[in-house]
């Protein structure tokens, strides 16, 4: 049984077809990264399954969820997913802490000294325990990404969607947001990456989809994809001959 | 110069002069207080609401930016009496300057509003909130952050502004200083005095505002 069923999902911005029927599923605690060049749909195919954007065809379904566009169905189903963005998002004008508590708050209306209590433990997950009071302009991408991480988990979602989410990053600051994915990955956490970092893919990753205009060009474990590309698309973006 | 300098009536004429700085300031406080209120609802229609309720609001916007303050103060005292509206001349002059700077500061608020990345939008989404509470909880605070400066100037302005609703006979600062000198003919001593009154009391309300938005809006620890 998977937990989330992407099944032929077509994706149109006017004229041009960016998903062109992507169908994937993800069983739990799977780890799945899609690679591919800008512009193969990898990032639109993740805002998908969050409602992000609507889909023209197909069906997505997390966990029994079905994404319809309407607030009750989008409700149901960003409380099963999470998303974590390339330029963090964090709200500006809420503490590190407040950030965590602000949605349990107001979408889950769990009390703000429990609320407060997820937030400490998240934040502490993180390795941003210490940071509970400081604002957003007051810590580094890195600590801003991994409170983003506290964020989405505070909901307690059943997967995790990641957009690219050490693009945005100084390379210096990549190590510690990815030891924290890796950590989630580890503890069972179903993970759908969007990713560059290739060799975060091949170690971490149970399968990886190479993404090549709007199709699913190859999937598979990441030894064989990484090891054995199958099509010249695959062996170009890898730069292997 | 034979001109005799007399400020001897400004101590009998002190209780007329402190009614009159009672009912501006009463008047600026309802006013911006609803006034924002209103700016915020409406600025929140314009760039996010429904859309059937924008081209009402835009209606309202363009309306009251584009006609004169005072004609806007006469037709509601003067012409609403017509259909039935009756009001004291005080809430005449409150509703004025209420619906004024409601349009105003819609315009101010709708630029932070616009100015806000995406991103804070579908994150705020992300976290299964609904587009209002996005606005509400996420987005508004750094857009009125970012706006503040331009909305207080405008507050400051409509409190000037407010000196023309002694036109209706509100007994406001400068409808106290209209009738001292209609007593005492001290025009250069009365206009003098009550033109320092309202710097002042604009000096201070920029003062307040500064300090509110000071409380408002969060500020890095130290540094």
């Amino acid at each position: 049984m998977s937990l989330i069923a992407i099944t032929e999902v077509k994706k149109r911005f006017g004229d041009n077809e960016v998903l062109k029927g992507i169908s994937i599923d993800v069983a739990p605690g799977e780890v799945v990264a899609i690679i591919g060049k800008s512009g193969s749909g990898k990032s639109t195919l993740l805002r998908c399954i969050n409602g992000l954007e609507t889909i023209d065809e197909g069906s997505i379904v997390v966990a029994g969820a079905q994404f319809l566009p309407d607030e009750v169905h989008l409700k149901a189903l960003r409380l099963k997913v999470g998303m974590i963005f390339q330029q963090f998002n964090l709200f500006p004008h809420l503490t590190a802490g407040g950030n965590v508590m602000l949605s349990q708050m107001v979408v889950k209306k769990t009390p703000k000294k429990d609320a407060e209590a997820v937030a400490r433990k998240m934040l502490d997950r993180v390795g941003l325990a210490h940071k509970f009071d400081a604002l957003p302009d007051e810590l580094s991408g890195g600590q801003q990404q991994r409170v983003a991480i506290a964020r989405a988990l505070a909901m307690q979602p059943i997967a995790l969607l990641c957009d690219e989410i050490t693009s945005a990053l100084d390379p210096e600051l990549v190590a510690e947001v990815l030891a924290v994915v890796k950590e989630l990955a580890a503890e069972g956490m179903t993970l759908v990456m969007v990713t560059h970092e290739m060799r975060f893919a091949r170690d971490v990753c149970s399968r990886v989809v190479f993404m090549h205009q709007g199709r699913v060009h190859e999937i598979g474990a990441p030894e064989d994809v990484f090891a054995n590309p199958r099509t010249p698309e695959l062996r170009q973006f890898l730069g292997v001959q | 110069m034979t001109y005799q300098f007399d400020f001897g009536w400004l101590i009998e004429s002190l209780p007329v002069l402190f009614k009159g700085i009672r009912i501006t300031v009463q008047l600026i406080l309802i006013g911006a207080v609803f006034g924002v209120a209103l700016g915020i609802a409406c600025a929140w229609v314009r760039a996010l609401g429904p859309k059937w309720l924008k081209p009402v609001v835009a209606a309202y916007v363009e309306l009251i930016r584009n006609t004169p303050f005072l004609i806007q103060l006469f037709f509601i005292f003067f012409g609403l009496p017509s259909l039935g509206i009756r009001m004291s001349e005080l809430s005449a002059a409150n509703l004025a300057m209420i619906v004024n700077l409601g349009a105003y500061s819609c315009e101010i608020i709708r630029a932070g509003i616009q100015a806000t990345p995406r991103g804070q939008f579908e994150a705020g989404a992300s976290l299964a909130m609904t587009p209002f509470q996005a606005f509400w909880y996420v987005v508004l605070v750094p857009a009125l952050q970012r706006i503040w400066p331009a909305l207080s100037s405008q507050i400051v302005i409509v409190m000037l502004g407010s000196a023309v609703v002694s036109q209706i006979a509100a007994e406001d600062l400068t409808f106290a200083a209209n009738f001292i000198q209609s007593r005492n003919f001290r025009a250069f001593e009365t206009y003098t005095v009550s033109t320092l009154i309202y710097l002042a009391l604009a000096i201070l309300l920029r003062q307040l505002l500064a300090g509110l938005g000071w409380m408002l809006f969060p500020r890095k620890a130290s540094r």
